[in-house]
């Protein structure tokens, strides 16, 4: 994973609270299987629409997105993120985040940094009277600037540390692996277990047949 | 030191306690797979060369794409097919226990946890989709992950966490004729909003929830996350314990003993203290209907659709004015006289037996109002089976609905069963999102009962709005397990990978 320390990039004001997930991508584009490429998928339900910022020539390169509050609800999916960071974004910002979608942002490289509703505003009118202008984010200080605006917003700690790092999560989980063996050790013998299968006997399912 | 459900659940599951900053590292007990989700992080396995720690502790199936129909035909959309094709080779090359299309035990992945007997108190469930948290009906911590996450569990067994906080929700009294765990749930998140949850842990608690069964216990831990919240839980009692016993893979003999002694335990002390709670009367509930593109915006039948005018909060105003266009609603119109196309009763939500039975009893010896269709998707092939073994299908046939093969089906429309532009469904899923069910698809969420009810009248409607004979009980549900089906001996086999799937169907 990439480090992240500043970032400067076009910002994007996106005037809508409560995007969740199935607009960010739709389900019908979860049925790939690759990790990457989602960038087409992006707000596919609102890309036809030619006065969608992102399809304003001044936004169409942004990285940072500044959003309404209750970005990422919705489904788990982290394609959103996929979706997000393959189409150059690299920082979103909003008053508030689905926990789901701030915790896949984290482990993806992306950042979702929380920013007060009225500096959200103030953002969106920099970037509206002066589409194309870039913003700085400084994850180090915790600041977003944008012209002669600059705002704090919120990353907790660990989040912060790891992608400044850009560490990977499992490789830092198995560093702990004896701790992991030594608890599997105590764990009481009624736990589930899915192998060897247990099962009702196996019955012949009908298929179901279109009607009339 | 006095604890709340999900505050003991977390500590038993404690690897390592995170300082500074840092989270906490929790084992996890159960992890469920399913073919939209995985294919990444089983990619992110190979690619690291890293195996699959625990795949005792692993199962996977197949339900987000698959047909309704035809099951054992090839699956016709090529990127359906591809996803089931990868979960296959993936679970043979990690050695995953998979129940596949055509088997007796694929079905909803939270579903199928349950009904194999896998899903129990004092667990912590994970699976890669944000209704995970059905699964804290049983009294344990249950969550959706993100594909990261899956590979991160894949990889260690383990999960790195930040802790929640805790939210009693507490619903006192009896439930009304008519009204179910569906209307608490729409009532509890038109309430507290679809960010109300934001960062909680939900417990339900109170009398009502207490004379729930275990299937309108999930319903209510499902659509948590509606909420907004992490997951949802119901401490364990005897119809949890009910529920369990005899199930596949349920503990036995001594194993069973010692675990119903600490499930016991299993409960917020008296003393506890919640970060947040919310009270609720059962008796003031009526069947709930949401009107707009959010689990939020519901209310109950016999209002109307909301006029955003009235609305004071301007993003409420904003929101309700957008909601209204898409969904293509007049301000002011009776709930009631709100025409649907499509009545769909399925989902990981209310597709269970218990809600096929509810339904079953509604619409029995009746026909559909003529320009509906009807769409009955059990959640599992067991569901399926077990309905058939008691002429549910009959039933529904009769009534002139649809009855189809296991599935997600049209609760996301990733399969061929989906709303066309601008058709509105009843539906007893959980998200009325824009182009949830179908691309232009308007729906409304709605309980088992509502669902049968509309289908009858062609309108969204109750059960009040039908003469049913006296005698039909719409108040008590029997949970009663699956056994049913096949009954027992519980056969135990050695996994042979894949699982079979009928002739044809490769
Ligand atoms: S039924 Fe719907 S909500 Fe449940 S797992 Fe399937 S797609 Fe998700």
């Amino acid at each position: 994973m990439e480090k992240f320390t500043t970032h400067t990039g076009v910002g994007v004001p996106l005037r809508r609270s409560n995007v969740d997930t199935d607009q960010i991508i739709p389900a019908v584009y979860l049925k790939r299987v690759t990790r990457t490429g989602f960038e087409d998928a992006l707000f596919a339900a609102w890309r036809g629409d030619p006065s969608f910022v992102l399809n304003q020539e001044a936004y169409s390169a942004g990285s940072v997105l500044v959003a309404g509050p209750d970005f990422g609800t919705g489904s788990s999916r982290e394609h959103a993120v996929w979706a997000l960071k393959d189409y150059g974004f690299r920082v979103v910002l909003s008053s508030r985040f689905a926990d789901i979608f701030r915790g896949n942002s984290g482990k993806q490289g992306l950042l979702a940094g929380v920013v007060a509703q009225e500096d959200i505003e103030i953002l969106w009118k920099v970037l509206e009277t002066r589409p194309g202008t870039e913003v700085t984010v400084d994850l180090e200080a915790r600041t977003a600037t944008a012209d002669d605006v600059t705002v704090p917003f919120q990353i907790d700690d660990y989040t912060r540390w790891r992608l400044m790092e850009g560490l990977d999560d499992i490789g830092l989980t198995l560093q702990h692996a004896d701790d992991i063996a030594a608890f599997e050790e105590t764990r009481a013998s009624w736990r589930p277990k899915t192998l060897p299968a247990k099962h009702w006997p196996t019955e012949t399912v009908e298929p179901a047949r279109a009607v009339g | 030191m006095a604890g709340t459900l999900a505050e003991k659940v977390w500590e038993a599951h404690l690897v390592r306690r995170g300082t500074g900053g840092e989270p906490d590292l929790l084992y996890i007990d159960l992890h469920l797979v399913h073919e939209v989700t995985s294919p990444q992080a089983f990619e992110g396995l190979r690619l690291a060369g890293r195996p699959v720690r625990r795949p005792d502790l692993t199962i996977a199936t197949e339900d987000h794409n698959t047909p309704t129909l035809d099951i054992d035909r090839p699956i016709a959309d090529e990127t359906s097919r591809t996803q089931i094709d990868t979960l296959r080779a993936n679970a043979r090359e990690f050695g995953i226990r998979l129940h596949s299309l055509g088997d007796a035990d694929q079905g909803i992945v939270h579903q199928v946890g349950p009904q194999l007997g896998l899903t129990m108190p004092g667990l912590t469930v994970v699976c890669g989709d944000s209704h995970t948290s059905t699964h804290g009906a049983f009294g344990g911590l249950a969550f959706g992950i993100g594909t990261s996450e899956v590979e991160h569990v894949l990889a260690t067994q383990t999960l790195p966490l930040q802790p929640f906080k805790t939210m009693a929700i507490t619903v006192n009294g009896a439930l009304p004729p008519g009204t179910t765990s569906k209307d608490i749930i729409l009532a509890v998140i038109a309430k507290i909003g679809t960010g109300g949850g934001q960062g909680y842990v939900l417990e339900y608690r109170g009398e009502a929830i207490r004379k729930l069964s275990m299937e309108a216990r999930m319903t209510i831990c499902n659509m948590s996350i509606e909420a907004g919240a992490r997951a949802g839980m119901i401490a364990p009692d005897e119809t949890t314990f009910e529920y369990l016993k005899g199930r596949p893979h349920a503990p036995e003999g001594a194993d069973w003993d010692a675990a119903v002694e600490y499930w016991k335990t299993l409960r917020s002390d008296d003393d506890a203290e919640f970060d947040a709670e919310v009270v609720l009367e059962a008796a003031d509930l009526e069947p709930f209907v949401t009107w707009g593109t959010n689990p939020g915006q519901g209310l109950p039948i016999s209002a109307s659709v909301p006029v955003p005018a009235d609305i004071a909060d301007e993003s409420e105003r904003v929101a309700a004015e957008r909601s209204l266009e898409y969904m293509g609603l007049e301000p002011g119109t009776p709930l009631r006289d709100v025409k649907v196309d499509t009545v769909f009763i399925g989902s990981c939500t209310n597709g269970r037996i218990e809600d096929l039975r509810s339904v079953a009893k509604v619409v029995q010896g009746r026909r559909k109002a003529d320009d509906v269709r009807v769409l009955v998707v059990p959640a599992s092939a067991r569901v399926r089976l077990q309905a058939e073994a008691e002429g549910l299908d009959v039933i529904f046939k009769d009534f002139g609905a649809e009855w189809r093969n296991a599935g997600c089906s049209m609760c996301l429309g990733m399969n061929p069963d989906q709303l066309a532009p601008g058709e509105r469904s009843a539906s007893t899923s959980n998200r009325n999102f824009e182009g949830r069910q179908g691309k232009g698809g308007r729906t409304h969420l709605v309980s088992p009962l509502v669902a049968a009810a509309t289908a009858i009248r062609g309108t969204l409607s109750s059960v009040a709005d039908l003469d049913l004979a006296e005698d039909v009980d719409l108040t008590t549900f029997d949970g009663s397990p699956l056994d049913g089906v096949g009954a027992p001996p519980i056969t135990e086999t050695v996994v042979d990978l894949p699982m079979p799937v009928p002739a044809g169907a490769r």
